[in-house]
């Protein structure tokens, strides 16, 4: 008996394609593997770094910070991909993204760490 | 008594999605010991070498991050004066008392908003349970100890936007000194504070970006740099979510490994670091070195380490 996989597709950025083992979260399924496309945070459901938006296939999730994903956003295939657990193969599409270190807006610096993974969905 | 007015970092509360995976988080791989629940369902914590009755509760609730912190105060005079004088300042905001008890074996409080969006609290009791070894020639430390058992709570790093209000509180109004500071640019625009109340290196420390009220993390110390290797070896034995570690901070010295527990709420185990006097230069590290200034080993910055909050 072979174990089942899922195909995760992932349609923009570096558009991975990787198979996750069933039971396996897809941000864990694609660190075993060692493949990237989707940033990885706190693998909590409290960050909200790798958030991303299923656009076909059938899953489940698990607790997830309503700060990153709300209702609404949830019933359009929002997800948290540590939290996104396949039932069927998935095309997904990363929405969350690692800000960089360090920026300068308005001409003076900070540390510039965040994502409002809420203000990325609004339009 | 030398060490007078704000004392110590007295508790953290932090909001879990899934209560029982918390408490499992914070007891069998941090190494808390759960003290009591309330009637609201909150769980309350404290390490193995803390005299108070709590320093760590968890709230369930549908988001991640940091409900506020508590601070505890050297009198009820030094409560009520400091409540005043925060008031007073300008540079709070939604004060409030909450009463006595609303804490398990805790004294009234006195709670307050900082410039940075953070819900602070002042107090000056809280019921001492002790710890397990006793006072009279105790042992070094009590049997049955679990997971990487800190001997205490130690610190939070938090972000928000105002930082110079921030700071300006804590330091002419609570008495903090600056231990150390990253500084930006030929301005030196400040973008990162570590605070001290005691002789501590830091109590507490911000950092500035754009949005409000987000937690960074919250600290526990160890004895040692073998014990933070320890760490190491639970967080791989329990499959706990590592951030990164173990390693060396030059900021503060610490010897240091960060970890999230199941809701995403960063935890940092560490060792080291120095004694802090009142009269002692603030250190100053510059945007330029900011890689060692963060990660002394490999130089670099690691974009999660900055960018993950809740």
């Amino acid at each position: 008996m072979t174990a089942t996989t899922h195909r995760i597709e992932i349609v923009n950025g570096s558009c991975e394609e990787f198979s996750c083992a069933a039971g396996l979260d897809v941000l864990r399924g694609m660190e075993c593997l060692g493949r990237k496309g989707i940033p990885v945070g706190c693998r909590g459901g409290g960050c909200g770094i790798c958030k991303v938006r299923v656009l076909e296939g059938t899953f489940r999730t698990g607790p997830m910070s309503r700060s990153c994903v709300n209702d609404v956003e949830q019933t359009q295939g929002y997800a948290l991909a540590c939290k996104l657990f396949p039932e069927g193969d998935l095309r997904l599409e990363v929405v969350g993204k690692m800000a960089r270190c360090f920026a300068k807006p308005a001409g003076r610096f900070h540390l510039y760490g965040l994502q409002d993974a809420a203000s990325q969905t609004k339009n | 008594m030398a060490l007078t007015g704000v004392l110590r970092p007295g508790h953290v509360v932090l909001r879990v999605m899934d209560l029982d995976k918390a408490v499992h988080h914070y007891t069998e791989v941090l190494g808390l010991i759960e003290v009591a629940r309330d009637e609201k369902g909150r769980v309350f914590l404290k390490a193995w070498d803390e005299a108070d009755h709590h320093s760590v509760v968890l709230r369930k609730a549908d988001e991640a991050g940091m409900d506020y912190m508590g601070w505890r105060v050297d009198s009820p005079a030094t409560l009520e004066r400091l409540a005043g004088e925060l008031v007073n300042s300008g540079l709070t905001s939604d004060t409030s008392w909450i009463p006595a008890g609303e804490h398990l074996h805790t004294g009234k409080r006195f709670r307050f908003t900082i410039p940075t969006g953070h819900v602070m609290e002042l107090y000056a009791h809280k019921d001492v349970s002790g710890c397990a070894t006793g006072y009279l020639n105790p042992e070094p430390w009590p049997d049955g100890l679990k997971g990487m058992a800190p001997s205490r709570f130690d610190h939070c790093l938090l972000y928000g936007d105002d930082l110079d209000g921030t700071v300006k509180l804590f330091t002419e109004v609570l008495g903090f000194g600056l231990a150390e500071q990253v500084v930006a640019g030929p301005e030196k625009f400040q973008i990162a504070a570590f605070l001290s109340c005691s002789n501590k290196a830091h109590d507490i420390a911000f950092i500035r970006q754009p949005m409000k009220n987000k937690f960074h993390h919250a600290s526990f110390v160890l004895d040692n740099w073998y014990e933070v290797l320890k760490a190491a070896d639970i967080i791989s034995k329990k499959k706990v979510s590592l951030d990164l570690g173990p390693t060396r901070h030059g900021i503060t010295r610490g010897e240091t490994i960060y970890f999230f527990d199941p809701s995403g709420n960063r935890n940092e185990v560490f060792t080291g670091g120095y004694i802090y006097y009142p009269d002692k230069p603030t250190v100053t590290w510059t945007d330029d070195q900011l890689g060692p200034a963060i990660f002394y080993h490999d130089r670099k910055l690691n974009e999660a380490f900055l960018s993950v909050v809740t």
